[in-house]
């Protein structure tokens, strides 16, 4: 069974009295640990594609099942809780909470989402910076981090929880060429060592190069499907 | 918990300035509630004090319609002899009743054999009066102030007003003529034993003579009398102590209209100072209304910034699978945190004043009285202060801790 399935998804916004389709017959199945990008211009439908796979957003017609759930008619309560268990989340600003330290943020869900007994938290976040190597900057607050550091920092947030998938809209943006290079290898490193499934919305060719499975995207449609090794090659 | 307080008061602390110009606010809103309640409170039994130490007692027993025609000091309307003992009887056996005092009241002109005036006189036994009305010995400035013997038979107090006004002094001798409930007049020579200090209003004419020296000038021989003053142990008691005494005092429910029929009255009755008290109490419940708009105001302001400011954020968190209960608790610890804090900053400031103001007491005249003011720390008004703030901080935070607990994550998240 694939670890997320979604049947004939279709999202429609209404935008003043003009109905806009953002999705269209969404039709995919994407498999654990894998690292899996949609790709396509703006306002094509990535972004929204994410926020069904994460319950941020609820589709208009079809279903979301992840694990064999169906997640797609959740209530707030209902789709939070499974968020909090199941899903990470890498933003392109990064999001991460200015008023937390480094450790902090990455305690965050554990604490406020998942209630994990402090010691057993500790470790998790000592060993989860050590890997993204925010460990020197565990006391700094966010606005004393680069964009590299404070992405380095929400992917520990995200995969702190040991989700299933963690999906990240464009996370390489905001970064230099070194510093995406850099990032995308750190996920890479976390999906082979924790077998969580990466999936990413973006116009980045370096993102792209990493991808195993690549949906391109255009005008709410699936318009393609590559299957490559991963790295690219 | 701990970690929603940690994260609001870190929040409240993103904007510095703007949380501490919202706290000055509330901790001035606070302090001036406090200071204001005490202040007034000292004033007001400041005042109830002098009335009623010194003159009124902390209640009255008339005959029924004595208080309706007191301007007249009718003497057709007393209480016999037989009603009084009942009356003693019963306030002798009450534990409430610290002490009481027979009294005859009457208007009558003083002489000096070149001028006249009229004056009101309360005949009194001085032991039983300084029982009563303490303070009363220690208002007599010149002459024999002694609780037990400031008025001796043959002998009267007389008010400044008098003595001035008539350019008497202690050991002059006066005349008094007065008029019976029969309507005969009748006058005898006093000699003045003191002279007393002014005290609010009416009572500016007022002078004290020994009790068998009225019976003497109006011809009384039953032992009647037309009130007694009471005092009672515990002044915050003053209105149960009284309805008690309602019950209890034949005649004054009215069971039997052919018994005397009697009514009582607390100082408040008796006194036009109690509407003054009552629009202190007044003027402390504005004050406090004012702070409840104040806090109101300027926490909803705050917070709804607050989550305005903040929509991307409580995308994240939404995101990160925080249950809407959790938002909400955030935001509301935010409010209730700045609330809470700030009033007690305020119950410190104003406890602070109200202590200098204690040690330094001030000192002012109220009509012809000298005041000195020493306001007691209010812990009540305090502890109802810091109540009043943390309730309409979580009121005025719900609204906005609502709206974030309530957005939708995905909309939030668009959010620049």
């Amino acid at each position: 069974m694939s670890l997320l399935a979604i049947e004939n998804v279709e999202k429609s916004y209404v935008i003043g009295k003009i109905g806009v389709w953002a999705l269209k017959g969404i039709d995919l199945l994407i498999d654990a640990g894998k690292f899996v990008s949609f790709i396509g211009p703006s306002g094509s439908g990535k972004t929204t594609l994410l926020n069904l796979i994460g319950c941020l957003d609820k589709p208009s017609k079809g279903k979301v099942l992840i694990n064999g759930m169906d997640v797609s008619h959740l209530d707030r309560k209902s789709s939070a809780k499974f968020r909090g268990g199941n899903i990470g989340f890498i933003f392109q600003n990064f999001n991460l909470l200015p008023v937390l330290t480094v450790y902090e943020n990455v305690e965050y869900p554990l604490i406020m989402v998942q209630n994990v007994p402090a010691e057993k938290r500790k470790i998790k976040i000592l060993e989860l910076l050590e890997k993204v190597g925010m460990m020197e900057q565990k006391d700094k607050y966010p606005d004393q981090l680069s964009g590299g550091q404070k992405q380095r920092v929400a992917i520990a947030r995200a995969l702190v929880t040991e989700p299933k998938i963690v999906l990240a809209d464009e996370p390489t943006a905001n970064l230099d060429h070194d510093t995406a290079y850099k990032i995308l290898k750190i996920m890479h490193d976390m999906k082979n060592e924790f077998g969580t499934t990466f999936i990413f919305a973006t116009h980045d060719t370096k993102v792209v190069g990493e991808a195993e499975v690549i949906y391109t995207i255009e005008d709410g449609k699936i318009i393609g499907q590559t299957a490559r090794n991963a790295g690219g090659k | 918990m701990i970690n929603i307080l940690k994260i609001a008061w870190r929040n409240l602390f993103r904007y510095t300035r703007r949380t501490l110009l919202t706290a000055s606010l509330i901790v001035f809103g606070v302090a001036l509630v406090i200071v204001f309640g005490g202040i007034g409170n000292s004033f007001k039994d400041g005042i109830v004090g002098i009335l009623t130490n010194s003159n009124l007692g902390d209640l009255q027993i008339h005959k029924k319609g004595y208080v309706g025609s007191i301007d007249n000091l009718p003497l057709d309307l007393t209480i016999p002899e037989a009603g009084r003992i009942k009356i003693e009887s019963i306030l002798n056996k009450n534990a409430a009743i610290k002490d009481y005092s027979k009294r005859i009241r009457f208007g009558a002109v003083i002489s000096n054999f070149v001028q006249s005036t009229n004056m009101r006189l309360t005949a009194v036994y001085p032991g039983d009066e300084s029982q009563v009305c303490p303070d009363l010995p220690k208002r007599i400035k010149d002459g024999d102030s002694n609780p037990d013997t400031f008025v001796k038979p043959g002998s009267i107090v007389i008010p400044l007003n008098i003595a001035n006004g008539m350019k008497l002094k202690t050991g002059d001798e006066v005349v008094l003529v007065a008029t019976n409930k029969e309507g005969s007049v009748n006058g005898m020579t006093f000699k003045i034993s003191g002279i007393s200090e002014n005290i609010l209003g009416p009572q500016g004419k007022d002078g004290y003579m020994h009790m068998e020296d009225a019976f003497s000038l109006l011809r009384i021989e039953g032992g009647e009398i037309t009130e007694i003053a009471v005092k009672i142990n515990d002044f915050s008691r003053l209105r149960k102590t009284t309805r008690e005494l309602k019950h209890a005092l034949p005649g004054i429910a009215g069971a039997s209209p052919d018994k005397p029929f009697l009514e009582i009255h607390t100082w408040e009755d008796l006194s036009p100072f109690s509407s003054i008290a009552r629009i202190v109490t007044l003027l402390i419940m504005v004050v406090r209304v004012v702070l409840v708009s104040i806090v109101l105001i300027s926490i909803l302001n705050v917070m709804m910034m607050s989550v305005y400011e903040r929509i991307g954020e409580i995308g994240t968190i939404a995101s990160l699978g925080t249950l809407p209960g959790k938002i909400l608790m955030l935001f509301l610890a935010e409010g209730l945190s700045l609330g809470f804090f700030s009033a007690l900053a305020g119950g410190i400031l104003g406890t602070g004043i109200l202590a200098v103001l204690a040690v330094i007491k001030p000192q002012f005249t109220f009509g012809m009285m000298e005041l000195s003011l020493a306001p007691q720390i209010p812990m009540g008004e305090i502890i109802v202060s810091i109540a009043i703030v943390v309730v309409i901080s979580t009121l005025a935070s719900l609204q906005p801790a609502l709206k974030a607990a309530k957005m939708e994550p995905v909309e939030a998240l668009r959010h620049v």
